[in-house]
């Protein structure tokens, strides 16, 4: 269970009111308008925006005081997901030791992990000589091998095209929540809520309700929610 | 610090890096002022010279960023053969010192130059060039080279994709992109070449024509060489760092910031430049104006190269041990300042440039004579000063690098739990690698040529190879010393060369 | 290559290593850079005078003649230095009043073009300052032909360079008060001022001007070491101001018996043979065997000219306010 207990966020002038939970190994989405603090609970959650009030609790331990690279969170933001100077099997490599000093064993680890999203022989590449898709699956990769309980996705789609995204989304599906993840997405998009997301939270007018199912949510929207979808 | 921005580095070597220069900066100016015995204040003719000093250096600034723009506007837009080495080349006369680049210009443009045979053999009057013209002349000789580089820079920082999206929207990409980098690069490009110009002495003087060319630096000089007036030595300095301090605020005010962001490293193609007859135009003739005195340098130098006495060489070897020690040092200092980033980084970066050479000089004397034999620490402290004179060029180009680095992979770093050292060595380095090789072999280069602290401390032991071509002169061996200037010339630019190199190779990085 | 120290460890052991030998009594002797160099007079001396004296000899080069003063008012009476060499007599009167010289009580026979008695300062050699030209350009023969001419010269800056404060005080004790007018007359053939004579000579010698302000043995470097008879000294009618270069004894020195021996050792023939041809001025002590060869041919003026000290020191100000004022136009 990742708890946000009485969690205040303030950027600028903008401020979040956060008193939910999300439930181990489920995906959920965060849906509602632009510049409702989607984004910034993500922040929160990964440790990049320090709550005014309130606790982060995962597990029954206190999230609030540690530093992103030491909280159970992989995360995979908008855009430089990548390092453009590193190969595809170094920005995987990441994930498993920060300074990159691989044993074999993690080396294959890594290699194994680029064959299960599909990019087997890509593994010296730049991002500059993949597709958009094939960078996303690297990034992907990462997140798997870091093998973190936790895993944001702040739109990392959002570029791709419809088919392609919803082949990400498929992966996610396939690799992270069948493998008991709890992932957190941002969306805009309905369908990618119902595609993966078993319970959704509506984010809006400086809060963020409590999940209910996706298709509920989705089914019966409240006010804000019917005005946003339209 | 859980929620700072950027992944976590020890604070320690910035803080150091800050301490060092102050020390040498402010520091060397408390050491003058305490040893001062205070008497008048400035002289009438002291005001004109702080009058004369700030003229030249806005004129000097205004025509070398003038001129520059379209230059490293012609570079960036144009590929051809020998480019790169064009680049280097038109780098040099920013290293050179200043003696043997006033010979080099007189050859174009003195008596009996090539400029005034050629008024005469068309039946012109000959022009002279001494005189507030001159000074801005040969200020802008040295300094335009610099200009050219910084906004070089800013025009190669322009990620590929935001030309490509220029080209499709079929927008003018002068408004939309080179405008707002002009608007980042330019005022600050001003003020680094407004702060050389303004400690400016030896060129000014000799360019100049007469006492009429007195700079504050002369000024000083006579404070301390001729008065022996300390007090007056660090009222002067006081006045050089407040000219910097009001140059500084306002070239950061008229600063833009730099929107460009970041791309993928794709290697940009350009859509915008059908008409390649001026650019061409404006790169000969930069280049003519540039290198015809870098070629007079060298036919003077060359026919003596292998006569020159044996202690040259051994001084050249010691320049380059000192060069290569202060560009690596400044190369430290330069990646620590940097990653501290903030205001203080702006304000350590310009002090240096401020600072005047001989109150450095006579500070850092006054400071270590107490403790040990000038002489034994000269090289030592000679690397601290050039590394630190070179700083404010190195933070330049190296730290927008370093906070575009943070601004774009910082938080994808912290996530990965990647910090101190191997964020260094995997994201930091090789993605300032090109302008940390620009600043390494800057620095070098500089160092290489620098005559400033070595002469106040150096016994016969320590001689530098500049020190060394002064004493030729001084013993009346004109052509040893322009082949040890020919020398000079050719080791600066071979470290620059090298150290530039090694940041730019890979291209794919 | 003695005392090679790059980084303060090394220098640290050197400074032990030096310890250890300092049975040798060692004279510190501080002068102007080119009296150091491998061409100036400072090898031949340092071998001469360590054959006698059972010390070693270390000379500590600064700058010209006026960064020596300075240097040695920076040091103050913590010097190490035993003997200061090469301050000339427009900067002796500053000197004096450091108070850190001692009388050198030596009573030599000095061939000097004037009478000399300084308790403090004993001259090791003497030239006069000149307008040098190449020998085909028409001579000009007085200060007022000159400014009367359209000749151009280059001159040194009197602010930082000894040869530019020399012709300041040539002006002056050849015209006294009309000096600043006769500034102003040459204010046109004034093409540039340069902060050193390095500088002035290299741009004369690149054919930059038709003069420059140097010495009347300037030409003898050509003749000797370059077998170039191209080079000229004018004779000016006003006289030649004389440019008097002299050593002192540090009165704080550790080692008094040697700085004395090292004074008296100056005016000798092993000192003084050396100096025509590595210092390029005049011996104060003609050596046994003459002057070399070239020597002769050189001008010598008629009338020599050189304010005292105390006079120099006194209107060096309102004369270097008068030449400002007047090339400020």
């Amino acid at each position: 269970m990742l708890t946000c207990e009485s969690l205040m966020l303030q950027q600028g002038s903008f401020s979040l009111q956060a008193d939910i939970a999300f439930a181990k190994g489920k995906a959920t989405a965060l849906i509602g308008p632009s510049g409702a603090g989607k984004s910034t609970l993500l922040a929160a959650i990964a440790g990049f925006l320090a709550p005014v009030s309130g606790r982060l609790l995962w597990d029954q331990g206190d999230l609030s005081n540690l530093p992103p690279g030491k909280r159970p969170v992989s995360m995979l933001f908008q855009d430089n997901n990548l390092f453009p100077h590193l190969s595809a099997a170094q920005n995987v490599g990441l994930g498993l030791r920060p300074d990159l000093r691989l044993s074999e064993q993690q080396k294959s680890k890594v290699a194994a992990a680029l064959t299960d999203v599909g990019l087997d022989g890509f593994s010296e590449r730049k991002p500059s000589a993949l597709s958009g898709g094939q960078q996303s699956r690297v990034a992907l990769a990462r997140v798997l091998v870091a093998d973190r309980a936790i895993v944001l996705l702040d739109e990392p789609f959002a570029a791709l095209g419809p088919a392609l995204k919803d082949e990400m989304l498929d992966l996610v599906r396939s690799k992270l929540i069948a493998a008991s993840k709890t992932v957190i997405m941002v969306t805009h998009d309905p369908a990618d809520a119902r595609r993966i997301a078993e319970m959704s939270a509506l984010v809006a007018e400086g809060a963020v309700q409590p999940p209910v199912a996706t298709n509920v949510l989705l089914d019966n929207p409240p006010q804000e929610l019917a005005d946003y979808l339209g | 610090m859980a929620h700072s921005a950027v992944p976590v580095t020890s604070r320690w070597p910035g803080v150091a890096a800050a301490a060092l220069v102050l020390v040498l900066t402010l520091g060397t100016l408390g050491a003058v002022a305490w040893r001062a015995e205070w008497g008048g204040g400035l002289a009438a003719a002291d005001w004109a010279a702080i009058r004369f000093t700030v003229l030249q250096a806005l004129l000097s600034a205004f025509f070398s960023v003038v001129l520059a723009i379209p230059v490293a506007r012609a570079l960036a837009r144009r590929r051809f053969r020998g480019r790169s080495l064009l680049i280097t080349l038109l780098g040099a006369p920013f290293l050179l010192p200043v003696i043997v680049a006033v010979l080099g210009l007189l050859a174009i443009f003195g008596r009996g130059g090539i400029v005034n045979e050629g008024l005469e053999w068309l039946g012109l009057e000959p022009i002279s060039i001494f005189g507030l013209h001159g000074v801005v002349l040969a200020h802008v000789f040295f300094n335009m080279p610099l200009a050219v580089r910084f906004i070089l820079q800013g025009w190669l920082s322009i990620p590929a994709e935001r030309f490509r999206l220029a080209a499709s929207l079929n927008a003018p990409v002068g408004r939309l992109l080179e405008w707002p980098m002009l608007r980042a690069v330019v005022p600050s490009t001003f003020l680094v070449i407004f702060l050389i110009c303004l400690t400016s002495f030896a060129v000014a003087l000799t360019m100049g024509g007469g006492p009429r060319a007195t700079t504050i630096e002369l000024a000083i000089y006579q404070a301390v060489r001729f008065d022996f007036d300390l007090g007056r030595a660090a009222l002067l300095a006081c006045i050089q760092f407040g000219l910097c301090v009001v140059a500084a605020v306002l070239a950061w005010r008229v600063t833009g910031n730099d929107p460009m962001g970041s791309g993928m490293d794709r290697v940009v193609q350009r859509w915008d430049v059908a008409r390649w007859g001026a650019d061409y135009a404006i790169i000969i003739c930069a280049a003519l104006f540039l290198l015809l005195p870098l070629a007079m340098i060298i036919l003077r130098g060359l026919p003596g190269i292998f006569d020159m006495p044996g202690t040259i060489w051994v001084a050249a070897l010691r320049s380059v041990f000192v060069a290569l020690g202060s560009s690596a040092l400044c190369v430290v200092m330069c990646l620590a300042l940097a990653l501290r980033g903030g205001a203080m980084v702006s304000v350590i970066g310009v002090m240096p440039l401020a600072a005047s050479g001989l109150v450095v000089g006579t500070g850092a004397f006054l400071l270590v004579f107490p403790f040990t034999r000038p002489s034994d620490v000269a090289l030592f402290v000679t690397m601290l000063v050039n590394a630190t004179l070179a700083l404010p060029f190195a933070l330049r180009s190296v730290a927008p690098a370093v906070g575009q680095v943070q601004a774009d992979y910082g938080r994808l770093a912290m996530s990965l739990n990647l910090s101190g050292w191997s964020w260094m060595r995997l994201v930091v380095l090789p993605r300032v690698r090109r302008p940390l090789g620009f600043a390494a072999g800057l620095a070098a280069a500089l160092s290489m040529g620098d005559l400033g602290v070595i002469a106040l401390f150096a016994g016969q032991s320590e001689e530098t190879l500049p020190l060394a071509m002064y004493r030729l002169m001084g013993a009346y061996r004109m052509d040893a010393a322009a082949s040890a200037a020919l020398l000079l010339v050719a080791l600066s630019l071979a470290l620059f060369w090298i150290c530039d190199r090694g940041g730019r190779a890979d291209a794919d990085m | 290559m003695r005392n090679t120290t790059y980084l303060p460890a090394v220098a640290g052991l050197a400074l032990c290593a030096t310890g250890a030998m300092a049975e040798t009594p060692v004279l510190q002797v501080m002068t102007y850079d080119s009296f150091v160099t491998e061409w100036g007079p400072g090898p031949a001396v340092e071998a001469a005078f360590e054959a006698e004296c059972a010390c070693d000899l270390q000379f500590v080069g600064t700058g010209d003649g006026a960064a020596l003063l300075a240097r040695l008012q920076l040091e103050g009476p913590r010097t190490d230095a035993d003997v200061v060499l090469g301050l000339d007599t427009n900067l002796t009167a500053a000197a004096r009043e450091t108070g850190l010289f001692a009388p050198h009580g030596v009573d030599a026979d000095l061939d000097l073009p004037i009478a000399w008695t300084d308790a403090e300062f004993l001259p090791f050699d003497w030239g006069y300052f000149a307008f040098v030209a190449n020998a085909d350009a028409t001579p000009v023969t007085s200060l007022q032909a000159l400014a009367d001419s359209d000749v151009k010269i280059v001159i040194q800056d009197p602010r930082s360079s000894t040869p530019g404060l020399g012709l300041l005080m040539w002006v002056q004790a050849a015209y006294g008060d009309e000096a600043p007018a006769l500034w102003a007359e040459l204010a046109d053939n004034i093409i540039t001022v340069t902060p050193g004579w390095s500088e002035a000579y290299g741009m004369f010698l690149e054919g930059e001007a038709d003069a420059v302000l140097s010495y009347t043995t300037s030409p003898a470097y050509h003749l000797i070491a370059e077998e170039d008879d191209s080079k000229v000294a004018w004779g000016f009618d006003e006289g030649h101001y004389m440019q008097v270069e002299v050593a002192g004894k540090v009165a704080g020195t550790d080692q008094p018996e040697l700085a004395d021996q090292f004074m008296a050792f100056m005016v000798s023939d092993a000192f003084q043979s050396v100096i025509p041809t590595t210092n390029w001025m005049y011996p104060a002590v003609t050596p046994a065997g003459g002057l070399p060869d070239g020597f002769e041919t050189l001008l010598t003026p008629e009338t020599s000219l050189l304010l005292s000290p105390e006079d120099a020191a006194a209107k060096r100000d309102a004369a270097l306010d008068a030449w400002r004022t007047a090339l400020s136009q």
